[in-house]
């Protein structure tokens, strides 16, 4: 059973019976539990996966309408709520949090046919790029396992990379599905703002972050944003996409597109590998006809300040229903008043959460607000200006996702700003809604590098397009695993 | 010199559903956390969803209050810990960053006197804590969520009140408004609630929170002014404090919390887009908001001549002004109104008497037109509503059932009448000499049949017979 193939051919083999879902899924178990223990991209994994396979198969076999994911067995980030799964977050204090219902993006996957195969590891609740803030232990990049995955994402990452599942679907506040889909070496798509519904996905930054595929292909990205973009009733951010079909014309190629190469994003620190990948990247989209030249997009170089500004304050709000009184782990009230019994029950918050939770207290506190979050949102206003303007000139843009290559485990944990520094290619996208992917493009001493190009909001299309022709100039290295 | 400065939060109680899910917003009603869903408990991964209707209801207030209202409204969040706030931030609307509330800078005239309304914000009720245990030491708080969503519109008003007088006059207009434009039932618990601020000359400014219904706010008023002064005369300074009242012993008492140091880190609340408000939807709103009290009051004194007084009772109450709008015709109008002020009040009165009345305005229509034509007295008249209200039967029926048609057969009054002209012949003597004490006769015709027999009819025969 060859376990690398593509969620499309997935889909037809299956269809086609070629081969049967229930094999391949059994067959998936079997590698997670081979060698997750040493990834650790999972943090639980389905115990009726395989008997859902098999329902799908009968429903094949007689005949029955089968949705177009045929038993395809997704992973989903920890942060998505799947109806009595355990929800955690990656945190202790989701520890025994039991979704109650499903998220939108659930829903509608269950509708087509796939098997949530597993929730997956990534930073307590969303907090970091490269997945070592998981309050169960960090993941490791299956290209070479001394290394980070990237994050928040990280185990969205690896499993689709290690060929423990087909596809996943990840969350994106700065860059959470792009950053470990560049140090994995597979396809993160993070869509224009709105584009899918929220509905279920825990919040982070719930003004910029959205949920994103990680897949094998840009087609498979494509297949994947069929069934789950669009206006949802229980999100009042969607937007109306009238059901476009993302697929289709897929292969329209780049002839005379014109590309803008964000100045500010492979300048000063940027690693010379990924700079020389970058160049190689233009020079492809020159050969398949687009026209390239650099564009300056000066409030780049005050994205970060201000996403980590913006994103604290929300994160302060967001996460502080988690008080223990509700649900959460096991902690009894008795003997304490309401103040006392919550400063201790959020103690069980990882230091990168109570970083940020401190961080969003005092940066929109009266007094402190005109000098930190107000001048943050200016910032995003600014550089949404700017970007839109550039977009009045070029079709695309494009950087690499991440300017610098993977880095060892525990290499950067105890130096947060250097990690912070890491996000300045990924921003950008949250901070203006636009839509952006990253795409596998090369790998340097065996570790991956990938390309961001970024569209105008609501071209998510054309975005695909583009990525889905420069994938095609693309040779990779298996990986090692 | 005394001001007072309102803030009123006034539920939408008409509404289905909750501020941003639909969950009932008649919490009323269900077991304690029965009325509860994920995105009222704000579960994890939970969105709140807009409920159009209560930003519709909350700007026909803004408007009814002579308010501006801006092209756009914004949501944002006001965070603060509290067991009864499911996520720990509740979501308001404010007008620092621009005028974002559903109204702003409106009035509303008290007599001869103009209060200006501030803002008008539309915000989300947060549960109820129930407080179990006799002493402090094993005291328990249990939270019930079942009111947690419940939209709420905030009125906040100028220091603009000279006296506990005026406030409480604001707060009948403002009931009888609220309760006209159908946006809320004053009279249900819990449903009007207030926070005032108040300060007498020299003084500072005193909040009173927790105020639980208007009939208190009135009382507080008084209490706190009487508190201040008395602090006043004896030269001890009025500081600037919360007070919460206490509802069992009608008293202000000084809050040790330290809520006025909250700092609540507002911010736009971004699971909830802009709401456009423009023109056409204010005009489509206009359209469909209800007469004013005053201008039903002027319509039913120049139009049908029904006393000012009158007119008061019957435009400021909704449950009254809408019974006589459905039972009124031309000529009926000023009898209707007459018959409802003063017959049907005292017999519906309270929320729970209403609730049960089985009285519709046919009944009240078809009671007057039997007035009118003479089938039945006034008198009677009293004891059918009485049991029109009671038992919802037809008036015909309840008519023959209770007896109380006028006697108006010609033959079996004459009887009757003869009957008195023989037992009363002085009185007849007299009233053939003079005309006037006629009436004496009438009236023991009246007691022989109860009050049914027809006035008119009787007086002519009795003239006829005595004659």
């Amino acid at each position: 059973m060859n376990l690398k193939i593509s969620a499309l051919e997935f889909a037809q083999q299956v269809q086609n019976g070629n081969i049967s879902a229930e094999d391949f899924v059994a067959e998936s178990i079997q590698r997670i539990q081979k060698i997750d223990g040493d990834l650790h991209a999972f943090l639980s994994v389905n115990d009726d996966a395989i008997e859902q396979a098999r329902t799908i198969d009968k429903k094949i076999k007689s005949g029955d309408k089968v949705g177009a994911c045929f038993g395809m067995p997704i992973s989903i980030k920890d942060n998505m709520c799947i109806k009595n799964s355990k929800t955690t977050c990656a945190s202790k204090m989701l520890e025994n949090f039991i979704a109650p219902y499903d998220a939108t993006v659930i829903t509608k996957l269950k509708q087509q046919d796939a098997i949530f195969i597993g929730k997956v590891n990534m930073d307590e609740f969303a907090m970091g790029l490269s997945t070592e803030f998981s309050a169960y232990g960090p993941s490791k990049n299956p290209w070479n396992t001394d290394y980070v995955p990237g994050g928040s994402s990280g185990g969205s990452a690896v499993s689709v990379s290690a060929f423990e599942c087909v596809a996943s679907l990840g969350s994106d506040t700065g860059g959470s599905v792009r950053n470990p889909a560049s140090f994995c070496s597979v396809v993160g798509y993070k869509p224009t703002y709105g584009l899918i519904s929220r509905y279920g996905l825990i919040s982070y930054a719930n003004s910029i972050e959205q949920i994103g595929p990680l897949t094998r292909t840009v087609k498979d990205t494509a297949f994947l944003l069929n069934i789950i973009a669009g206006l949802d009733h229980n999100d009042n951010t969607t937007i109306d996409n009238h059901n476009e079909d993302y697929l289709s014309g897929i292969d329209s190629g780049i002839e005379g597109k014109k590309i803008g190469i964000i100045s500010e994003m492979i300048g000063e620190g940027i690693d010379p590998t990924v700079l020389s990948a970058t160049k190689d990247a233009i020079s492809k989209l020159e050969g398949l006809g687009a026209i390239c030249e650099e564009v300056s997009l000066d409030m780049v170089k005050y994205s970060v300040a201000a996403y980590y500004t913006i994103t604290a304050t929300e994160a302060g709000s967001n996460l502080a229903r988690y008080d223990n009184l509700r649900y959460g782990y096991e902690f009894p009230v008795e003997g304490y008043e309401f103040n006392s019994y919550i400063s201790k029950a959020r103690q069980k918050f990882g230091p990168e959460v109570t970083r940020r939770m401190i961080i969003g207290g005092f940066v929109p506190s009266a007094g402190h607000a005109g000098k930190y979050f107000l001048k943050a949102m200016k910032v995003k206003s600014k550089l949404t200006k700017e970007i839109n303007e550039a977009f009045k000139k070029f079709d695309l843009l494009i950087a690499p996702t991440v300017p610098i290559l993977p880095f060892k485990i525990g290499e950067k944990i105890d130096d947060p700003v250097s990690l912070f520094l890491v996000d300045i290619n990924t921003v950008t996208a949250n901070l203006t809604g636009k839509p952006a992917i990253s795409i596998p493009f090369t790998t340097s001493n065996g570790l991956p590098i990938g390309i961001q190009l970024f569209a105008n909001s609501n071209q998510d299309k054309l975005l695909l397009q583009a990525a889905h022709a420069l994938e095609q100039t693309v040779k990779l290295p298996e990986v090692p695993i | 010199m005394t001001k007072i400065g309102l803030e009123i939060h006034c539920q939408l109680t008409h509404l289905k559903s909750k501020l941003f899910c639909s969950c009932k917003a008649n919490y009323r009603e269900f077991e304690i956390n029965e009325n509860i869903c994920p995105i009222c408990m704000g579960l994890p991964g939970s969105l709140p969803r807009l409920n159009q209707e209560a930003v519709k209801k909350a700007t026909i207030i803004a408007m009814a209050l002579n308010c501006t209202t801006p092209e756009k409204i914004a949501f944002f969040r006001k965070n603060y810990f509290y067991p009864d706030l499911p996520k720990n931030f509740q979501i308001t609307q404010l007008n620092i960053y621009g005028d974002t509330s559903v109204g702003g800078s409106g009035s509303i005239m008290v007599g001869d006197k103009k209060i200006r309304i501030t803002r008008i914000q539309l915000e989300e009720d947060p549960g109820r804590l129930i407080y179990e245990g006799s002493s402090s030491k094993n005291q328990l708080t249990l939270v019930d969520y079942n009111r947690a969503g419940t939209p709420l519109v905030e009125i906040v008003t100028e220091p603009d009140f000279e006296s506990p007088k005026q406030v409480r006059e604001f707060l009948n207009i403002l009931s009888d408004l609220l309760e006209n434009l159908g946006v809320s039932d004053p009279s249900l618990e819990g449903a009007m609630r207030a926070d005032a601020n108040i300060s007498i000359e020299g003084g500072k400014k005193v909040e009173v929170k927790n105020i639980g219904s208007f009939h208190d706010l009135e009382k507080a008023a008084h209490f706190e002014i009487t508190r201040q002064n008395s602090l006043h005369s004896r030269d001890i300074e009025i500081i600037q404090e919360t007070r919460h009242w206490d509802d069992k012993r009608k008293i202000t008492v000084s809050s040790r919390s330290k809520e006025e140091d909250l700092d609540y880190r507002y911010f736009l609340e971004g699971d909830i887009p802009w709401v456009t408000i423009d023109a056409e939807i204010l005009d489509n709103l206009k359209s469909e908001m209800p007469e004013s009290v005053n201008s039903k009051k002027e319509r039913y004194v120049s139009k049908y001549g029904i006393p000012i007084q009158v007119a008061d009772v019957l435009s400021s109450d909704k449950y009254y002004s809408d019974l006589f709008e459905q039972s009124h015709s031309e000529s009926n109008a000023k009898e209707i109104a007459n018959i409802i002020t003063t017959d049907l009040m005292g017999l519906v009165d309270t929320r729970e008497k209403r609730e049960d009345s089985k009285m519709t305005s046919t009944h009240l229509s078809d009671l007057v037109d039997s007035i009118q034509s003479g089938k039945i007295s006034r008198n009677s008249a009293k004891n059918a509503l009485h049991a029109m209200v009671k038992t919802g039967n037809n008036l015909s029926q309840i008519i023959s059932e209770l007896d109380l048609g006028n006697v108006s057969d010609e033959s079996e009054l004459s009887e009757i009448i003869q009957e008195i002209i023989s037992a009363e012949p002085q009185a007849v003597e007299q009233a053939r000499s003079n005309p006037q004490t006629i009436n004496y006769l009438v009236g023991k015709v009246m007691q022989k049949t109860k009050g049914k027999a027809d006035p008119k009819l009787t007086l002519d025969l009795l003239k006829k017979q005595i004659e």
